[in-house]
């Protein structure tokens, strides 16, 4: 930053922050709302985060995001580990620049046509093979991990290019097979991108709406359907506090991963500076 | 090229050995044997060839066709991580998360070794490269000479049969690569190992090697000791590629018994080498004289060969030497580099003065162009 920052710039950086910041602020202060009027100030209280926690409903549907979340971080983190390795590590065979770009398509995929897809596929799976029968929470770990395993994908990729493919052969050249190099060299080295991606899916899944609306049954609602259907029947002070605290989790869940990002970029500068010969 | 395939010293085999990438030729009919004991450099410019040839010792890369025998056995299809073969990367490739002593331990710990004989190894490792103080350490924290010690101690930690070097020094600075040079030389002479190193730079091979193949466009040019690279290149390719070298072309003039006689239009006076070599009269051939046996003087030369007349167009003035380059009366400019002896610059040659250049019949070398 410049020691003299003009007071126009100054202007426009706080009116940017405002607009992204100011609706989620109005949102949390009105969560401490008294009054069961929305908009309208009545004193401060906990009352509504209190009947959040008589919702039972709201509880469960929270309890079953957090699960499918968890579960999807973890299912998106070893196929988009392997996609990823494959991707960069693969020797060259004919399309696998196709290959490779089509790991990425859930990411421009418009969501609806996404959830759609997987529903016909889930509905004509079912009438087929008997699996998965009737839809529910499987079937919404099964499209999320579809999703944010694409995401996984391109972070660990983009780590191991900027890996030393000569660390691995010196592993396999002192004796370790080839998957033993990838466990004990290659995992370790790009740990802390296994990190991020791991939560950047437990935050996709966390987030999503529209995908999960497509492919839930009956008894598998997630926090974000809740909070959507609620809304549908009018506004209640309880959602603003359901929407507090999904944001303060997500919060954490960005920072985490945005410092565990940075540390590893730190680190690996520090490497980088000593390895220049100058350094000798 | 003699084929030593029944050399008893033979230790590593290379036969025949071809490779090509996407139709690209990156080795081309390579027959080497490397002798026990020896260290020996392949040199030669970048995408010669010569990387790909380690790595297919190291099996990193399969052969397009041939056959290389190590200590008599047929690597075809030994992967390598069950060869005793081992490799010293030009990064190092040291693991970044894991400290020094891990590093070294990393190769026994593959084999299985009980965890006391480990240590005592890897200590001892660690001791042949004056390491021993910098165990616990991680490799960031290491200067880049200490890193290569590190990389060394690895391997020599696995006692492999063979032991490859890619480009040594690319990572060091240049003051520390003479240093490390008869460094490392020492250490793998003390230990006794097999070397095969890689290198684009003539000085590391000839420091280092014992002998040397020069490639060019994935074939092997010439096999020999630096010397004999050196004072007796086979052809244009070699002569040019180490050290500078003046060439005149020309053709066979006379034969005489030990000796022969070459005409060029490039210099006046007749070229006279005093080996003799296979040839008839006429045949086309060239004459490479090294800058250093050329000497310059004022005076006239007695004899009838081997000499000329120019002009000092150019000096090149290094402290120790001086290389004077001489435009002949053809328009050839020929480089002769001399001794400065004397301290007084009033002696030596400045700009555009009239000088005889000449040298000895032993001095030239024929090339098979």
């Amino acid at each position: 930053m410049k020691p003299h920052m003009s007071l126009s710039i100054m202007f426009f950086l706080a009116f940017g922050y405002a607009f992204l910041y100011i609706p989620i602020a109005i949102l949390m202060f009105y969560s401490f709302n008294i009054s069961k009027l929305v908009t309208v100030w009545g004193g401060f209280s906990f009352k509504w985060y209190g009947e959040l926690l008589q919702d039972q409903g709201i509880i469960d549907a929270a309890w079953s995001s957090l699960k499918i979340a968890f579960l999807t971080a973890c299912g998106a983190l070893i196929l988009g580990t392997v996609a990823g390795f494959v991707m960069v590590r693969f020797r060259r065979f004919r399309g696998k620049t196709l290959f490779s770009s089509m790991i990425t398509a859930p990411l421009v995929m418009p969501e609806v046509i996404t959830g759609l897809s997987l529903l016909l596929l889930f509905v004509s799976m079912d009438q087929m093979l008997g699996w998965p029968e009737g839809r529910g929470t499987l079937t919404i770990w099964i499209a999320h991990v579809t999703f944010a395993s694409s995401f996984v994908a391109i972070i660990v990729s983009s780590r191991l290019r900027d890996m030393d493919i000569s660390i691995e052969e010196a592993a396999m050249d002192l004796g370790a097979p080839p998957l033993k190099v990838f466990f004990v060299i290659t995992l370790p080295i790009i740990s802390p991108a296994l990190v991020s991606g791991w939560l950047l899916a437990f935050t996709l899944s966390l987030d999503d709406l529209v995908i999960a609306s497509f492919v839930s049954g009956p008894g598998s609602t997630t926090l974000p359907m809740k909070v959507f259907s609620s809304v549908r029947l009018g506004i209640s002070p309880k959602i603003n506090a359901i929407a507090t605290i999904i944001v303060i989790v997500v919060s954490i869940g960005v920072v985490f991963s945005t410092w565990i990002m940075l540390q590893m970029e730190k680190k690996r500068k520090l490497e980088i500076e000593s390895m220049m010969p100058s350094n000798a | 090229m003699p084929t030593l395939s029944e050399d008893p010293q033979s230790f590593v085999e290379i036969k025949q050995i071809n490779k090509t990438f996407d139709r690209i030729v990156a080795v081309k009919d390579v027959n080497l044997n490397i002798r026990k004991g020896e260290i020996f450099a392949l040199l030669g410019s970048s995408g010669c060839g010569k990387s790909t040839l380690l790595r297919m010792l190291a099996g990193f890369e399969t052969p397009s066709s041939g056959q290389i025998l190590i200590d008599g056995e047929d690597m075809a299809n030994i992967p390598p991580y069950l060869r005793h073969v081992n490799m010293m990367f030009q990064s190092y490739a040291l693991f970044p998360h894991m400290t020094v002593e891990k590093n070294v331990a990393f190769g026994l710990k593959q084999e299985g070794t009980p965890k006391n004989i480990i240590k005592k190894k890897v200590a001892e490792a660690l001791s042949l490269v004056e390491m021993q103080n910098y165990g616990k350490r991680s490799p960031h924290q290491l200067s880049g000479g200490q890193r290569q010690r590190v990389a060394l101690a690895r391997i020599l930690v696995k006692s492999p049969k063979l032991l490859l070097l890619d480009e040594p020094m690319a990572a060091l600075d240049k003051k520390l690569r003479v240093q490390m040079q008869l460094e490392l030389v020492d250490i793998i002479e003390r230990v006794g190992v097999t070397c095969v190193m890689v290198t684009h730079d003539q000085e590391e091979a000839m420091t280092m090697a014992w002998r040397i193949a020069v490639m060019n466009e994935g074939s092997i040019i010439q096999v020999g000791t630096p010397a004999e690279i050196y004072e007796f290149p086979h052809n244009r390719f070699c002569a040019e590629f180490i050290g500078s070298v003046n060439i005149f072309s020309g053709k066979i003039a006379e034969e005489k018994p030990d000796q022969v006689v070459i005409a060029s239009h490039e210099i006046e006076n007749k070229l006279l080498i005093s080996h003799g070599l296979i040839g008839n009269v006429g045949t086309e051939v060239a004459v490479a004289i090294r800058p250093e046996k050329i000497v310059v003087s004022r005076e006239l030369p007695q004899e009838d060969c081997n000499w000329a007349k120019g002009v000092v167009k150019d000096i090149v003035y290094l402290g120790g030497l001086s290389t004077y380059h001489v435009t002949l009366t053809s328009g050839k400019t020929v480089m002769a580099t001399q001794v400065n002896i004397n301290r007084s610059t009033q002696e030596r040659f400045t700009w555009d003065d009239e000088a005889y250049i000449s040298w000895s019949p032993q001095s030239g070398v024929v090339l098979s162009s």
